[in-house]
């Protein structure tokens, strides 16, 4: 549609007057209390980086305590108590409160610069999951100086840790404490998956993809199937913990592998979580300081979609001692061997660009090539622990964290450090210091050598992992030692990183792209919070090198969107494939709310880990009104005008549902989480099938199954609850809003009676989840169910509210759009689980 | 044969194809799975596994079909004719050739991953 022309961009004062607007509206909000609302992008991105590498150092000095303690043999500078909660603590602050977060972290403050775009689509997502990693990641970590936290390895391993007389409040506060921060990593998954699929600038079809874009697509992906298994683990394991459900109990029919299984589908995918996006700044420094184009962008898109899959076929190598069939152990060996193809072949598109550059090398430059080379000795020795009869020999010893530390450290924290020298003048509009940065760079890469490569001999000496002290004389004096000293000297070398961040604030302001770069998150200017002046027609992957006069058009507002004219927060909403503009999306500004979904959510979690029940369901009803809240009063506002012009006589709409507008991709998005969560719970039902020869074992009291007659029932009133929904969201896209309400109520009565008919299977067989594992996992799977359908009917509910309110009319239906999607996903789960409980084996009836 | 690679270059591009090959290498690598661990499971652990391994063979076959299918459309679709390379435009063309470029690196991957995945059923003979 066309309609009248840009205003005349050549005035300087039409631009001085849309910059000032733009600037108001994108003003952060000011004052000791009050900024800590702010969502924008470039707000919560720097307190979330800010945050994650407070944990760095933190889980680093535990590891110096660590270190100093194994320095000498025999030594008693801690008790093994104190040191069995430093090295939990240290792995699992290093990998759940550093690694993902400062995945999240980064990608939200950089995706929208590299995309063009002023910010992700769901800030306040951002937010509340920067709140909910602050406070589950003081919880978690905190703990250590109450001689309270977790003492069992960062992998949990029952049955050990499921006794509570053994394991103290550690345990529920590693369960409780991280399910919560799994779920901040889940929100920023959705809000990074639907950022890059459609708040693309024009032009930037998936072939102009910037390369960091890609990848954090595929990450994202991978945390939807990766971490719901450990989130459903952690549900059946704080039930045994708590309830004494003896789902890890072997003498009840329980199976401690099976914790293993859902720890490690999660955990070795982790690896890669963590891996990818390090690797993903590395393609965007190596084009820079190469001067040329990333050679074979295709083949990193393969090695980035190719890594993203095969790492979910390895998780039994780290179970190659459990007794499996060798059989199965093959299956896993090669698809660890595999996985090897593609972590290779971006290594070397990245040598063959610098080959084939004229390579600057600056400071981020010489941190990235010591990443590869740690690195690729950490790869080697990865493909040596996946042939299992080695791994056999080096499972459980040193041998073991000299590699995850060779590919951790060079594949992530390395590559990590080399993105703050290189993103930090983007973020500051300062440069560091390229004389302490190298210092530091060379003490680190010393240092770490010094550390970890005398471990592959003190574990192939048969050094175990994880033990607080060990006799003298046996060979392993010297390598601990030298360890030690080598550990303290990287400790030195990240010290002097952080003196030199530190001198930063007084340093004077540098040129806004001092690298050269090509790519659009140069764009950005440090004192403005708009992300971009206008969001710009791309037509190259290097744009800023590419195409003529680029800067100077961006600044001068000459691409779309470049003013605020209606005083709103505006991002262009593209198509998946081509980025073509499709809608104008407003988002919302500072907000206290989500903060306070995070403090009440919190609180659920806390007050469980404790035991104290009323005030934990207090703070579940305050979280529930504070996100209802949230919703009612920020989302689906109804727009004053259904179009606006953005420029070049482009005419967007101001409001679209359904499958153009991200709303309706995130609740895809989630319920494809929440569908693999419920997977792995249906999986340990198989799972405990397979273990036994009788399963469920034969009937006795409290062992009877939950019958037929409940079950279908209840999958009789979700397919109503289902069909009520669906005919409420076509009777309201046809203006009958009456019959529209009508069907509502109809469907929340279904889905309440629904809801009640899954529960009152095993309750009227008196199935007891204590006695045996099988009474324990229907009831799992039927509260799962349950839980479901009570959140369906508060959509349910809610929809009917808004329609009633007038904030739901037939044409700005996108909640309701997005409730019948939600439905979808429960029917569909609710048909599977209830069929599988009803009639799966055949021979429990 | 031209018939049919004209049809395989008029075919749709979308980000679905891309994950087909290695979305076959997982279905492949699963069902190997799960049917090695049940029936060791309840066969017993000195079971011999040729009926898994006929299974497994069975399952390669129909899964490495299933990837060169897809790499063959990929493989015609990325020589679509047009400009000369490098395809680095925002063109239709060169991101449908993008697209079927990637998608035939990830065939040839998953290709080279499949047989990985089957080759420990020719030398395993029971649940041992």
């Amino acid at each position: 549609m066309r309609a009248p022309a840009l205003p005349d961009q050549d005035d300087p004062g039409v631009r001085a007057a849309q910059e000032a607007r733009l600037r108001q509206v994108w003003a952060p909000p000011r004052g000791i209390f009050l900024r800590w609302t702010d969502v924008n992008n470039t707000a919560v991105g720097v307190w979330y980086t800010l945050t994650a590498v407070g944990m760095l150092v933190f889980a680093g000095c535990l590891a110096l305590v660590v270190r100093a303690q194994l320095a000498f043999p025999g030594n008693d500078l801690v008790s093994a108590s104190t040191f069995n909660q430093l090295f939990t603590l240290h792995g699992t602050v290093m990998m759940f409160l550093f690694a993902v977060p400062i995945f999240e972290a980064v990608s939200i403050l950089l995706l929208p610069q590299l995309l063009g775009a002023r910010d992700l689509p769901f800030p306040r997502l951002s937010a509340f999951g920067y709140w909910s990693f602050v406070i589950g990641g003081v919880f978690v970590a905190g703990s250590i100086f109450f001689d309270a936290a977790p003492d069992a390895g960062w992998f949990m391993y029952p049955p050990l840790t499921t006794e509570p007389a053994l394991t103290g409040i550690g345990a529920d506060i590693w369960m409780l404490g991280l399910s919560f921060i799994e779920v901040a990593a889940i929100a920023a998954a959705i809000e990074l998956i639907v950022g890059v699929l459609k708040c693309r600038p024009p032009g930037m079809r998936l072939n102009l993809m910037p390369l960091y874009a890609w990848y954090v697509l595929v990450v994202a992906v991978m945390i939807l199937f990766a971490f719901p298994p450990l989130i459903a683990g952690d549900v059946l394991f704080e039930l045994e913990r708590m309830l004494d459900w003896p789902f890890f109990d072997a003498s009840r029919g329980g199976d401690p592998l099976l914790w293993q299984h859902l720890f490690w589908i999660f955990g070795h995918p982790e690896v890669y979580i963590i891996f990818l996006p390090s690797v993903a700044l590395f393609a965007m420094i190596v084009p820079t300081f190469a001067r040329r184009h990333l050679i074979g962008y295709p083949w990193i898109v393969l090695a980035a979609v190719g890594t993203g899959f095969l790492s979910f076929g390895l998780w039994v190598h780290h179970m190659f001692t459990t007794g499996l069939p060798s059989i199965s152990l093959g299956f896993f060996s090669a698809a660890s061997e595999a996985v090897a193809i593609p972590t290779a072949v971006q290594i070397f598109v990245f040598i063959a660009t610098l080959w084939a550059g004229r390579v600057v090398w600056a400071t981020p430059m010489l941190y990235g090539a010591g990443a590869l080379a740690i690195f690729v000795v950490g790869g080697l020795t990865g493909v040596m622990v996946a042939v299992a009869p080695f791994d056999w020999q080096a499972h459980d010893t040193y041998f073991v964290v000299a590699h995850l530390h060779y590919v951790l450290i060079g594949g992530a924290v390395l590559p990590l450090f080399a993105g703050l020298y290189y993103y930090w003048p983007m973020v500051t509009g300062k440069k560091l210091s390229d004389r302490l940065g190298r210092a530091a760079f060379w003490l680190i890469f010393v240092g770490f050598n010094v550390a970890f490569f005398p471990m592959h001999i003190s574990g192939l000496g048969g050094m175990p992992r994880r033990v607080f002290t060990y006799p003298e004389g046996i060979g392993l004096d010297l390598p601990n030692l030298v360890s030690s000293i080598g550990a303290f000297v990287l400790a030195l070398g990240i010290a002097v990183v952080l003196v030199d961040l530190a001198m930063s604030p007084r340093r004077a302001r540098g040129s806004r792209n001092p690298w050269a770069a090509g790519t659009l998150e140069w764009l950005a200017r440090p004192d403005e919070h708009w992300g971009v002046r206008s969001v710009p027609l791309v037509e190259s992957r290097y744009p800023l090198w590419d195409q003529p006069g680029f800067v100077e058009r961006h600044d001068e507002g000459r691409f779309l969107l470049p003013d605020a004219e209606e005083g709103k927060r505006e991002l262009l909403i593209s198509s998946v494939l081509d980025a073509k503009p499709l809608l104008v999306g407003r988002i919302g500004g500072p907000t206290v709310k989500p903060m306070l979904a995070a403090v009440t959510l919190g609180g659920v979690f806390i007050f469980t880990t404790f035991h104290l029940w009323i005030p934990a369901v207090m703070s579940a009803a305050l979280a529930l009104a504070a996100i209802l809240w949230w919703l009612w009063t920020e989302t689906s506002i109804v727009p004053e005008k259904p179009m606006k012009h953005v420029g070049h006589g482009v005419m967007l709409p101001l409001h679209s549902s359904g499958p153009v507008s991200p709303g309706w991709w995130a609740m895809v998005i989630t319920m494809t989480a929440d569908a693999t969560a419920l997977a792995s719970l249906v999986f340990g039902y198989f799972f405990y099938w397979t273990v036994h020869p009788e399963f469920p074992p034969a009937a006795a009291p409290g062992l009877e199954g939950p019958g037929r007659f409940w079950p279908m029932t209840a999958l009789v009133l979700f397919a109503l609850g289902w069909a009520a929904t669906i005919a409420a969201r076509e009777t309201n896209a046809l203006e009958r809003v009456g019959s529209a309400r009508a069907c509502l109520v109809l469907a929340a009565a279904a889905t309440v009676a629904a809801g009640l008919a899954v529960l009152a299977g095993p309750s009227s067989s008196g199935l007891d989840p204590t006695v045996h594992v099988y009474p324990a996992i229907v009831w799992v799977l039927a509260i799962w169910i349950a839980a479901h359908a009570a959140i369906g009917v508060v959509m349910q509910v809610y929809v009917l509210a808004r329609s009633a309110a007038g904030r739901l009319t037939p044409v700005y239906d996108g909640d309701l759009r997005n409730v019948a999607v939600y439905m979808h996903f429960v029917a569909f789960g609710a048909a599977l689980t209830l069929a599988l409980i009803a009639f799966f084996p055949e021979r429990a009836r | 044969m031209s018939a049919l690679y004209e049809r395989a270059q008029r075919m749709r591009s979308t980000l679905w194809a891309l994950v087909l090959p290695p979305t076959i290498w997982a279905a492949h690598f699963l069902f190997c799975y799960v049917l090695a661990a049940i029936y060791c499971a309840k066969a017993g652990a000195l079971a011999p596994l040729a009926a898994v391994r006929a299974g497994i063979g069975l399952a390669t076959a129909v899964a490495l079909a299933g990837v060169l299918a897809a790499g063959y459309v990929a493989w015609a679709k990325s020589r679509i004719p047009g400009a000369p390379p490098p395809h680095d435009d925002s063109t239709d063309e060169d991101r449908a050739r993008f697209l079927a470029t990637a998608t035939l690196l990830l065939a040839a991957l998953s290709f080279v991953a499949i047989v990985f995945t089957a080759l420990p059923a020719l030398v395993i003979e029971d649940c041992r």
